[in-house]
């Protein structure tokens, strides 16, 4: 068994010429919830993108359990941010979380009953099922996002990568987002997640990687999650004290 | 078979063909591509027809495809240095190919039936003079056997690959994850798209193929909100639009694919009037319904915010009430009218009164209004 799920070696990515994340080294650990964590534009999205393979890396590399992405596709879900699709798509709640099944289902077969299931469980679990035939451009902010969880749920993934599942959703929401986040962890899952609000870290994770460009400090919250290393993470230290970022 | 029915068989299927692929081009935000392919195409068929001399060779089907996907492929590439907007890499890409095209045409090709405007207008009326000829029978015009091939193809494509377009189209990101290439996706169907244009605009002209591939399909999105449901009135939409267009063009004599093209755009205009959910008078309607509904929940909460206080007697009298609400008297007496008749309300010398029925709404419209939010 392989003690890291993941480990990221001299990973280096530039958009244009200037790199947006520079020689990054993690090794994460199985069954952590963790927090990436850093200013607008550090690269926290590129971060996710470039270890699913959706960027290209200048250098470095990512493994799986000791192996490359591909050979191990299927046991990774992803939730994009939210802003990333176009809710005014023809499509409808159920629809769109039977697409998380698609993985395992493989070219031109079509989701049958079982994955229908499956689909309504997971809807079910985040509190969905009123809107299960609803055009998904008629939900709330919230309820997409939630839209978004149940999918990668029926991914049935060992590691989840969550880009800002908290972006605009209220408290209620938050709450039943992160106890379905804990849950998974429980189940021994490995969940990253981009994450904006200083302030619940420590609450709610228990691993974190503080990032701008560069890796500033990863590992457990109560090591790493400190004043000094969110000061060099955000730049100007009263700002991220007061809780103004 | 009539040279006339061939005609309206022949539109029919170029309109199925290409309003079925239009779908997934207006939801991947490519009007403008489709615009763009249908003219660069020429220049694939140009240079296929230098290298092969001849009109009917498949290798100028093959050529336009290529021309088709090198169009995307520059788009792209010119989007990707990230110095200009899709729309204005389009505007440069598409001109610069067509024109190409036209220089070689006017140049060197003068003598064959390749003329500008048979390409830009098509001449649906002249395609039963081409025929297929099979063992020396004459088993019908050319177009029907081309065109007949290529809808197969596309529906085919279509059905096939339901779920990967879909998925692709809705979250590229979440495609290439789950292991489904958004590229593969992505050049198969500009592939068609390029195809089904060069086949279809050798029948009715390009201005007609982008009529199709966009109008149908635009009318479809009005009016449902399942890809599938879309994907089938589009069709439907496309087929009976140019039965119609064709039976105009022979009432008015008129250019045919003119005649198709304004049926799509007026059927279009009626879809954007009328559509149910999301038609222009549904919107309308609905936000009067709505201002309404808002009026009257803000009068009634108004009214039991005030309940019982000391100032109770100003603020409900019916000849000063609009004042407190900021309302015109005319609005307030078509709400009052409202209120009254649906007993929310009871008036009570010139003072308005909740009635339990009113109270118990304005306290609902409350709490929805803290859930929502
Ligand atoms: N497709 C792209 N092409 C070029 N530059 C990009 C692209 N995507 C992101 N960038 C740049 O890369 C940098 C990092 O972007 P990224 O989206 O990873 O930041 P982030 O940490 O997720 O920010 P946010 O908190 O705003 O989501 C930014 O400066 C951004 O402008
Ligand atoms: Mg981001």
């Amino acid at each position: 068994m392989q003690k890291h799920v993941i480990e990221v070696e001299d990973m280096t990515v530039a958009y244009e010429e200037k790199p947006v994340l520079w020689d990054i080294d993690i090794n994460i650990p199985k069954g952590v919830l963790m927090a990436i964590v850093g200013p607008n534009g550090a690269g926290k999205s590129t971060l996710i993108k470039a270890m699913l393979n959706l960027v290209k890396p200048i250098s470095g590399k990512v493994l799986f359990n000791g192996l490359s992405y591909e050979c191990q596709r299927r046991y990774i879900g992803y939730v994009p941010q939210r802003g990333s699709v176009d809710w005014d798509f023809p499509t409808s709640v159920l629809d769109v979380v039977l697409m998380g099944t698609y993985g395992k289902i493989g070219w031109i077969k079509r989701p049958g009953k079982k994955e229908k299931e499956k689909s309504l469980d997971a809807i079910k679990k985040v509190g969905m099922e009123e809107f299960v035939d609803r055009q998904i451009s008629q939900l709330s902010g919230g309820q997409q996002q939630r839209v978004f969880l149940a999918r990668a749920l029926v991914q049935d993934a060992d590691i989840y990568f969550m880009d800002e599942p908290f972006q605009g959703v209220d408290a209620k929401t938050e709450r039943a987002i992160i106890n379905i986040l804990k849950e998974l962890r429980l189940r021994g899952k490995t969940v990253i997640v981009v994450h904006h609000d200083l302030q619940t870290v420590k609450e709610y994770f228990d691993w974190v990687a503080l990032l701008n460009t560069k890796l500033i400090q990863y590992g457990k919250v109560d090591e790493v999650f400190t004043d000094e290393n969110l000061r060099i993470t955000y730049g100007s230290t009263d700002r991220v004290l007061k809780g103004e970022v | 078979m009539t040279p006339q029915l061939e005609i309206v068989i022949i539109a029919v299927i170029v309109s199925a063909a290409c309003s079925v692929l239009g779908v997934f081009l207006i939801l991947r935000k490519m009007a403008m591509m489709t615009d763009a392919i249908s003219h660069t195409i020429l220049l694939g068929i140009v240079v296929a027809f230098f290298i092969t001399e001849s009109l009917t060779s498949p290798l100028l089907i093959i050529g336009a495809a290529l021309v088709g996907l090198l169009t995307v492929y520059l788009t792209e590439a010119l989007r990707r240095t990230r110095l200009m907007a899709e729309d204005s890499s389009i505007g440069i890409v598409f001109p610069f190919l067509f024109s190409i095209a036209i220089i070689l045409i006017t140049k060197y090709a003068g003598n064959i039936h390749l003329d500008v405007d048979s390409v830009l207008l098509g001449e649906l009326v002249f395609v039963p003079f081409d025929r297929l000829i099979v063992l020396g029978r004459d088993i019908g015009a050319k177009s029907l056997y081309v065109m007949g091939t290529i809808l197969f193809i596309d529906l085919l494509y279509v059905i096939l690959f339901y779920k990967e377009l879909k998925l692709v189209t809705f979250d590229a990101a979440l495609a290439a994850v789950l292991g489904f290439s958004p590229i593969a996706i992505h050049y198969s169907l500009m592939g068609l798209v390029s195809i089904t244009a060069v086949g279809a605009f050798e029948a009715v002209g390009s201005i007609l193929v982008i009529a199709f591939m966009i109008g149908p399909p635009v009318s479809a999105y009005m009016i449902t909100d399942k890809l599938r449901n879309m994907l089938i009135l589009s069709t439907l939409i496309g087929i009976i639009n140019s039965i119609i267009g064709y039976r105009l063009s022979v009432i008015f004599d008129v250019a045919i694919a003119g005649s198709i093209a304004t049926v799509i755009g007026i059927t279009f205009l009626i879809v954007f009037i009328t559509a149910p959910k999301r038609g222009m008078l549904t919107i309308i309607n609905s936000r009067r319904r709505r201002k309404i509904e808002y009026a009257m929940a803000s009068l009634l909460l108004h009214l039991c915010n005030h309940e019982n206080t000391d100032r109770e007697e100003i603020e409900s009298n019916r000849h000063s009430i609009y004042q407190h609400l900021n309302w015109s008297k005319k609005f307030l007496e078509k709400i009052l009218y409202k209120a009254l008749n649906l007993n929310y309300i009871t008036l009570n010398n010139e003072y308005l009164k909740l009635t339990p029925k009113g109270r118990e709404y304005a306290i609902r419209c409350y709490d929805d209004i803290g859930y929502s939010i």
